[in-house]
């Protein structure tokens, strides 16, 4: 083991390997074992119902899933809820970055207000939304609505993805806030005001100085947000249960749906490889950044 | 740097009319908690009523609600501590003794974040069913643990990084080995960055809803599964709902707002600063 002697040594003066070993060891069991059972779960027939009539169908399984409306209603609408809130929650969060990065009154109790949806557990989230707020009968939404001598929405039924948008909207602009306020704070201001010498003012300043500085941290922001987004569920399941119909079930709800409802292991494993799909497309791009970040 | 009253006036409007939307919610939960049920589902709603206890007692009296949350705090800290104490060593290896593949081990260990719970629920689910971890204490601090090994490692390292280099050699010319340059150097240096490691990796599996709804049933539930239950039509006591979504929130969010900076470095791995 390492002797003061090897103080000037450029190599390792410590064995690294047992280090290593407990945190990669453990990591690559549990990358790779769920991972391979779930591929090998997609190649068979098996329910939970029949557990000894299991059989090796192939491809068979995917043939089926992808000839399934199902599974591309449960495409789009996680497509379209990522997508909505992805776009929502960076405007909302570039913008109160830019609020923030100025000093007012009360500023920092606010940024505290701004960030706190974030720290709501999503069981909890959804539940105060969708009961306290947007209830059709009792809720303040519908106070507000009645007040002003409208209608009140029955969210849940004739907005449902737009209402879970919201919800999860609320809890990731936060994010969005947090991440691109710190990145504009290293904003050269001096360079700020250069600008604002040669002329430039409110918005073409933001394009021309902010929002180039922004870029990366916001494409940080839009991935790791993909992510999670990606994997929903929790608000799914308690506002909603997927419906109505089909029009909140996303491709992990249905998932769940197939594996811990209809006991099917070999159709819920086949959506399972999709959602690895799914997100591996995502997560690619984001660990291309950052591993050229690492770099610098 | 002097700016026009207007754009201070409007930064002042808008970013306090945002902190109003966004809090509001909580507030009115909070507000909530403390309403009878009747004037909780009152239309219209009341904002001045006489505040009651009647719920806070009832949800802290049920023996189930300390459980719930005693089990969020069991798994949550223990799965945190054995992240650490897994992760601990990788870091540091990694970190001072960086190799040719260091780059790539560190890739690899986010890309393993990846990978979406739902493509190995069926996996999982049927390991815990089969070797009886479904709805234990253990089958849920197995899982978070390997769930935030690859952040911890990632954080720690960057906080290891950034030990001057000269400080480290010091130590080593004067003798320090490997095992004491760690506890009585680093340690006390990166003491900081531990505290703020383990408060991330404590949010954010308090805050998990996907296994602990779908790997528990009663016995290891915490806070996230049990506030589901709150979804049953029956199961609709708004007042008591609040009252129980307060007290779930609230250590949370605290820590939380305790912990902004080093929030953003460890939800972004570093790429953000």
């Amino acid at each position: 083991m390492a002797k003061d002697t090897q103080s000037k040594a450029r190599g390792p003066a410590v064995r690294t390997g047992p280090l290593m070993a407990p945190a990669v060891s453990l990591l690559v069991l549990w990358m790779i074992v769920p991972l391979a059972m779930t591929i090998y779960f997609s190649t068979l027939r098996y329910s939970l119902l029949q557990p000894d009539a299991v059989s090796f169908v192939g491809i068979s399984n995917y043939i089926f899933f992808f000839q399934d409306p199902a599974l591309w209603t449960s495409i789009v609408n996680t497509l379209s809820l990522v997508g909505g809130v992805l776009v929502a929650s960076i405007a909302i969060g570039t913008l109160l970055a830019v609020v923030f990065y100025e000093t007012f009154p009360g500023a920092s109790i606010a940024r505290l207000l701004v960030v706190a949806p974030f720290f709501v557990m999503p069981t909890v989230a959804a539940l105060i939304w969708k009961n306290l707020l947007m209830h059709p009968v009792n809720g303040l939404f519908a106070f507000f609505a009645r007040s002003l001598g409208l209608p009140p929405v029955d969210w849940f039924s004739s907005l449902p993805l737009t209402s879970i948008g919201i919800i999860v909207t609320w809890q990731w602009a936060p994010f969005a806030t947090l991440i691109l306020l710190t990145a504009i704070q290293s904003l050269d201001r001096e360079q700020l005001e250069a600008a604002r010498m040669d002329g430039a003012r409110g918005l073409t300043l933001f394009y021309h100085i902010t929002l180039p500085h922004l870029a990366r941290a916001i494409g940080v922001v839009a991935m790791i947000e993909a992510i999670f987004l990606l994997s929903i569920f929790a608000e799914i399941l308690v506002t909603t249960n997927g419906g109505p119909g089909s029009a909140t079930t996303t491709l992990p709800y249905l998932i769940y749906k197939t594996a811990l409802l209809d006991f099917n292991v070999g159709m819920a494993s086949t959506g399972g490889i999709m959602a690895v799909v799914l997100a591996n497309i995502v997560g690619f791009f984001l660990i291309r950044t950052i591993s050229r970040n690492l770099d610098s | 740097m002097r700016k026009s009253l207007a754009v201070r006036i409007a930064n002042f409007v808008i970013g306090w009319s945002a902190a109003i939307v966004f809090f509001f919610p909580i507030f009115w939960m909070a507000l909530t908690a403390f309403k009878t049920e009747p004037a909780a589902i009152a239309t219209p709603p009341k904002l001045l009523f006489s505040p009651t206890m009647i719920n806070m007692r009832a949800v802290l009296d049920s023996a189930d609600y300390l459980h719930f949350f005693q089990n969020s705090l069991i798994i949550s800290c223990a799965a945190t501590l054995l992240a650490i104490i897994l992760g601990t060593p990788a870091a540091y290896a990694m970190a001072f003794f960086p190799g040719g593949r260091t780059k790539d081990v560190l890739v690899w260990m986010l890309s393993t974040k990846m990978m979406p719970a739902v493509g190995v629920l069926v996996p999982i689910y049927l390991i815990f069913r089969d070797a009886g971890l479904l709805d234990t204490h253990v089958g849920l601090i197995a899982i978070y643990t390997l769930m935030n090994l690859p952040i911890v490692v990632w954080l720690i390292y960057t906080f290891f990084k950034d030990i001057p280099k000269d400080l480290i050699e010091a130590a080593r010319m004067d003798g320090a080995r490997p095992l004491s340059q760690f506890f009585f150097l680093l340690l006390p240096l990166t003491a900081p960055g531990f505290a703020s490691t383990g408060l991330l990796s404590v949010i954010f599996i308090w805050n998990e809803a996907f296994w602990s709804i779908n790997l528990t049933v009663t016995n290891a539930t915490p806070l996230t599964a049990f506030i589901a239950s709150f979804s049953s039509p029956q199961g609709l006591f708004w007042a008591k709902l609040s009252a129980a979504s307060l007290l779930a929130i609230a250590p949370i969010m605290l820590l939380g707002w305790l912990t902004q900076k080093q929030l953003v470095r460890g939800l972004t791995f570093g790429a953000v600063k």
